[in-house]
């Protein structure tokens, strides 16, 4: 079980070689292998948040929830998939039409491209880079762009109010987000992300670091344009935003892609300070890909946590929360952390 | 660089105008510059309908004046009639109309408290507070038959009395309350959030809120202590202890939770009509075909919203010659455009939502 996955990549590999194929070929199609299989991890999961976001609100509501299409209503997404699949795709006048229509698309690269560098398990990373953490920052802020670019091109009032708070937030929340990582980064000394796992092999850093914890998972909330900080689709004062004219497909992409970052914001989370997929009390007889998963899932448990209980931040109150206390926290921090780490270098105290 | 303001359309197609209220603001970034109401998208020619109408058949049309406080608005008119025509109302019609009429402020209240979490944001507190406003509408529909367009009172009385086991189910709901209260606080009015979404912002002076001659919860929550239960007593309020919950700053969390206060005031004349519920009669003797004398008469309830008052001019024939009602919610949004000028646009939300309107009532 622990080695399933690796072992199956390297069953792939032998085959190929055996059959005599160039070792181009082989590489080639073993990285296709690996591609296809995050992207069919990523959409899986991603359909299972939705699902599971409407149950989780539904109990948090007391309600049932979706419990008709599938057992306890488990291909409801499929099934509002197809739906949205059907429908027509309305571009409104005066719009930039390859834009319009490119933003939805170009919405799932940036998670997509993140999922390279994630350890899913022990031995299980695509690519192991040496700045997994800083490749991990630069293209997760990217989404911003494209949901800019999907707010202007719709030549709506409503979707332009929602771009500038997209951008307003989305940089903003970026600082502490990186001030809280780089605690995370000055204790282990490396940014190789399965070097910062294996660093946590006798303390998990959310004990050494908790404010740093706190400030990523505020600001990671901040970043997937979640409630509390759902200022950018704003339901009750901007309608949905950047997202206002899109219809069908469009906007489920859209919709699905906000998963996609829920899942990989809760993934950096467990990864940086839950230890990864590290199994806790020597429980090693679990796999520890599975280790990953329940723990990604406790954070995105919480995040769906604060989303049904918490009303919705003014965009003036969320840009001074950012800046005088978020950012001033993240400072104090990483000056404590670096006087911490110096003290127990040199005075061994 | 060079900037521009811009003039956006909120309603009369918006998730939160609660209903076809339109307003068209000119923004500065997000700080509202000038504002522009346009109500109407709702207007039934109510009045005008009613000159066609026999006095009875008024009624149903009251219903859907605020179609959330329905039962209040029964009372408004019959009040009127009851004025115009000089008709005692028996004992029992009148502690029924009180528990109904309170159940029904109850109610309303629910659903403003439930659409104000909405309106900054919070889906679940919406959910609760639906959750027991639907026994409420249980006990309308006991009574009446129908939910939100119950048409219950009856000039001189009630339709009819109360059926088998509503008094136990009232008593049931009124010793819940406070519990539902107690969870609508720990999860809305608790909340830190929401708490800065809210306090301080458009705040409202006693002198300001008398001068726009508003009405019920906003005018009390900015600390004007006026509620006509206890100022002019009608029905027979005089005879309850019960308290008027006023506010202090007019703020938008004041408006907001005055009617989560006033909800427990309301649950307690409930209780003392329960107790002092007395046996008889619940019509009073009036003629079949009703012809009021010629004449005119005006009468004022306190409804869920502010003052509701019915003005009735009858020519001696069975139709009104002219019905015109004075609409809280309307009269209150005569406040609106200069309130939320140099607020924030999720402000503006969250404003309209502390005022409480119901577009059938402010339409007409």
């Amino acid at each position: 079980m622990e080695n399933i996955f690796v072992n199956a990549a390297g069953g792939i590999r032998n085959l190929l070689e055996s059959a005599g194929l160039p070792s181009l070929v082989v590489d080639i199609s073993i990285m296709t292998t690996i591609f296809v299989a995050i992207l069919v991890f990523v959409l899986l999961n991603v359909l299972w948040l939705v699902y599971m976001e409407r149950k989780v609100s539904a109990y948090i509501q007391c309600r049932i929830g979706p419990n008709r299409v599938g057992p306890m209503g488990i291909f409801q997404t499929i099934a509002d998939t197809v739906k949205l699949i059907s429908k027509e795709i309305i571009i409104p006048k005066n719009t930039n039409k390859k834009l319009f229509l490119l933003a939805p698309v170009m919405i799932f690269m940036p998670p997509m491209a993140v999922f390279a560098v994630t350890p899913f398990g022990k031995g299980m990373v695509a690519l192991d880079l040496n700045i997994g953490v800083y490749y991990f920052v630069a293209l997760a802020s990217l989404s911003t762009v494209v949901i800019w670019m999907a707010g202007w091109t719709s030549n709506n009032k409503y979707s332009l109010l929602g771009s500038m708070r997209v951008v307003a937030q989305m940089v903003s929340y970026e600082v502490p987000l990186l001030l809280s990582i780089v605690g995370v980064v000055l204790l282990t000394g490396t940014m190789n992300l399965t070097g910062i796992i294996t660093a946590q092999q006798s303390v998990w850093m959310i004990f050494l670091q908790p404010v740093a914890f706190l400030i990523y998972l505020i600001a990671a909330v901040a970043e997937t344009n979640r409630t509390p900080f759902d200022l950018v689709e704003g339901e009750s004062e901007i309608i949905t935003g950047p997202f206002t004219e899109y219809s069908g497909m469009g906007f489920a992409f859209f919709f699905l892609a906000e998963y996609a970052n829920v899942l990989l914001v809760s993934m950096l989370a467990s990864i940086l300070f839950l230890g990864g997929w590290l199994a806790p009390f020597g429980l090693t007889f679990i796999p520890s890909w599975i280790w990953l998963l329940l723990k990604v899932y406790l954070v995105i448990f919480l995040l769906m946590w604060f989303r049904w209980t918490y009303p919705r931040t003014r965009i003036d109150q969320m840009m001074a929360f950012c800046w005088k206390v978020l950012v001033p926290l993240a400072i104090v921090n990483i000056f404590v952390t670096g006087i911490g780490k110096y003290l127990y270098e040199s005075v061994r105290w | 660089m060079k900037t521009q303001e811009m003039l956006i359309n909120v309603g009369p197609q918006h998730p939160s105008t609660h209903g076809v209220f339109r307003v068209v603001l000119t923004l500065d970034g997000e700080t509202v510059v000038k504002a522009n109401s346009v109500p109407g998208y709702l207007h039934r020619g109510i009045e005008k309908i009613l000159e066609s109408r026999t006095y009875p058949q008024v009624l149903p049309y009251t219903d859907r004046l605020d179609y959330l406080a329905g039962l209040l608005m029964n009372w408004g008119y019959v009040n009127a009639m009851e004025e115009l025509m000089d008709t005692e109302v028996p004992e029992r019609a009148e502690h029924i109309r009180v528990i109904m009429g309170e159940l029904q402020r109850i109610a309303s209240h629910l659903v403003a408290t439930a659409a104000y979490s909405g309106d900054v944001g919070g889906l679940t507190g919406f959910i609760y507070c639906f959750r027991d406003r639907e026994d409420i509408m249980d006990m309308i529909e006991m009574v009446s038959g129908a939910r939100l367009t119950p048409s219950y009172m009856r000039i001189g009385g009630v339709a009819a009395d109360l059926p088998d086991g509503f008094l136990e189910k009232c008593q049931k709901f009124i010793d819940y309350l406070p519990t539902a209260i107690e969870e609508y606080n720990g999860l809305i009015t608790g909340n830190e959030i929401f708490q800065h979404r809210t306090k301080k912002v458009a705040p409202i002076t006693a002198e300001r809120a008398i001068n726009m001659s508003l009405s019920g919860p906003i005018l009390r929550a900015s600390g004007v202590n006026y509620d006509l239960r206890k100022a002019r007593p009608y029905s027979i309020y005089d005879r309850f202890e019960f308290d008027v919950p006023l506010g202090s700053n007019g703020d938008c969390f004041d408006r907001f939770y005055l009617r989560v206060l006033e909800m427990t005031e309301s649950a307690r004349i409930i209780r003392q009509a329960l107790d002092k519920l007395p046996d008889g009669p619940i019509n009073a003797k009036v003629p079949k075909i009703i012809k009021p004398a010629v004449g005119e008469a005006y009468a004022e309830i306190e409804s869920s919203k502010g003052i509701m008052g019915v003005y009735v001019v009858s020519d001696g024939s069975t139709k009104p010659y002219r019905i015109h009602f004075r609409r809280p919610s309307f009269i209150n949004l005569g406040h609106f455009d200069e309130l939320i000028q140099g607020w924030k646009i999720a402000d503006v939300i969250a404003i309209l939502g502390s005022f409480d309107i119901v577009l059938g009532e402010v339409d007409c």
